[in-house]
């Protein structure tokens, strides 16, 4: 379906397999960048001139999460380019904002497609939109519609209302689970490296490197850090509400120890010493609070001012801890050779 | 919504400039805001996460609030490289 000034394209309410694999792959971080979907106006089902516009980012998850929402409904979806992000993000950052939506309009052309003047834009779009400016410059008057696109069809079906629970962020344990994967990825990124490192260095003492040491030491590093992984990108986002504190970096620490504690020091290969015993206590914890301290990225409910206070009162712990943790365990390689 | 900190968010309103538009009301994703008959109040000011929208969507600046990148490592890098918290900090995978 082709019109003059701006290709129309049609798009379907079809979840493919191809759609699931594309969901896992953004999921874990897998060439995520590479998801934007071609900005323009889109037709779902045949839409006429009286059918509702809904806007959304190029991300295509977000897409995928709108068109899904309405099944078996005409509609024209407006895709911002937001460089590949979701609408949120891109809110923050302005790119699914008033100049965006302004220019999309002219470019497609909406106003000749529609006989009506209504937009309706996803709430959290809000953060970029300012909705009086976009109706002062182009004559459409933007409707915030639900949080989630799989509120769209009761917002729509009660007349354009949306309830109060429909206008909350929620971050529940799917919400949660969902970022464990990217979480993985991005900690990994220096948590991996750095079990290289004190792999290798596990070997070296006072008597010189022997691969004998390394292997019988270095497991135990790779351990610790690799529970650090695990406290604070899994245990940590998962058991978020219920671990205590309000400090995610607080949250991390306290993961940590209850897995410390959960997975019986015993079972740690090579972690003999007395030295190497409280450096592993010390240093699990730091690295899980620093790890969930990111995860404020991450999370819909945490304000920038609060997160400035928490690492003002959290990074010179954490740096205390795991300079501590590294002199003992330093320490203890000097200790056996003595 | 699981609570963060208290008494940190900057989120200002004042009374006298409010309209009673009630688009901020719409926008905001933690029912801070509430409508007393034509103007808005503050319910719960420590549920703020200060992403903005309400003063980018309030016509009278009536709500102001100091909003930004909220992740622990943009500020890391921004306060590294002496730049505004940005973003792109892990290659633009953050969010």
């Amino acid at each position: 379906m082709r019109v003059t000034e701006a290709a129309i394209e049609p798009i379907d309410s079809t979840f493919t397999w191809r759609d699931r694999l594309l969901w896992w792959r953004v999921r874990w971080g897998i060439g995520r960048m590479s998801f934007a979907v071609t900005p323009g106006l889109y037709a779902l089902n045949d839409p006429t001139p009286e059918s509702d516009v809904f806007v959304t980012a190029n991300y295509r998850m977000s897409v995928d999460h709108l068109r899904r929402a309405l099944v078996g409904r005409k509609a024209w979806i407006l895709v911002l380019d937001t460089k590949g992000i979701n609408v949120w993000c891109a809110a923050g950052k302005g790119s699914f904002g008033t100049d965006e939506l302004v220019k999309r309009i002219v470019e497609t052309g909406l106003a000749r497609q529609v006989s009506h003047t209504k937009l309706i834009l996803p709430q959290l779009g809000g953060v970029g939109v300012d909705a009086g400016e976009v109706g002062n410059l182009t004559g459409f008057m933007v409707r915030y519609g639900p949080v989630r696109a799989a509120d769209l069809s009761a917002y729509i079906d009660a007349g354009y209302k949306a309830t109060d629970d429909m206008r909350r962020v929620r971050f529940d344990l799917a919400d949660r689970a969902a970022l464990v994967p990217v979480e993985i990825v991005n900690a990994g990124k220096f948590i991996v490296p750095a079990m290289a490192i004190l792999f290798v260095l596990s070997g070296v003492s006072l008597s010189g490197f022997s691969v004998a040491t390394m292997l019988s030491q270095g497991v135990a590093a790779v351990l610790a850090l690799g529970l650090a992984w695990l406290a604070g990108t899994v245990a940590g986002p998962l058991l978020l509400p219920w671990l205590p504190g309000r400090m995610l970096s607080l949250k991390g620490a306290m993961a940590a120890l209850a897995l410390i504690g959960l997975f019986s020091l015993r079972v740690l290969p090579g972690l003999t010493g007395a030295l190497d015993l409280a450096a592993f206590w010390l240093v699990v914890p730091a690295i899980a609070s620093f790890i969930m301290m990111n995860f404020t990225g991450a999370t819909p409910y945490t304000s920038p001012s609060g997160v400035r206070l928490e690492m003002r009162r959290s990074v010179p712990l954490q740096a205390i801890c795991a300079v501590a943790a590294l002199l003992l365990w330093l320490a203890q390689r000097v200790v056996e050779v003595v | 919504m699981i609570r963060y900190l208290d008494n940190v968010t900057t989120l200002e309103l004042d009374v006298a400039k409010c309209v009673g538009c009630t688009r901020c009301t719409q926008v905001c994703p933690h029912g801070v805001l509430n409508m007393v008959g034509k103007q808005v109040e503050i319910i719960d000011r420590d549920a703020c996460m200060e992403c903005g929208a309400c003063q980018q969507n309030c016509p009278t600046d009536a709500l102001t609030v100091d909003s930004g990148v909220g992740c622990a490592i943009a500020m890391i890098v921004g306060s590294l490289r002496g730049t505004e918290p940005t973003c792109e900090c892990r290659g633009g995978t953050c969010c």
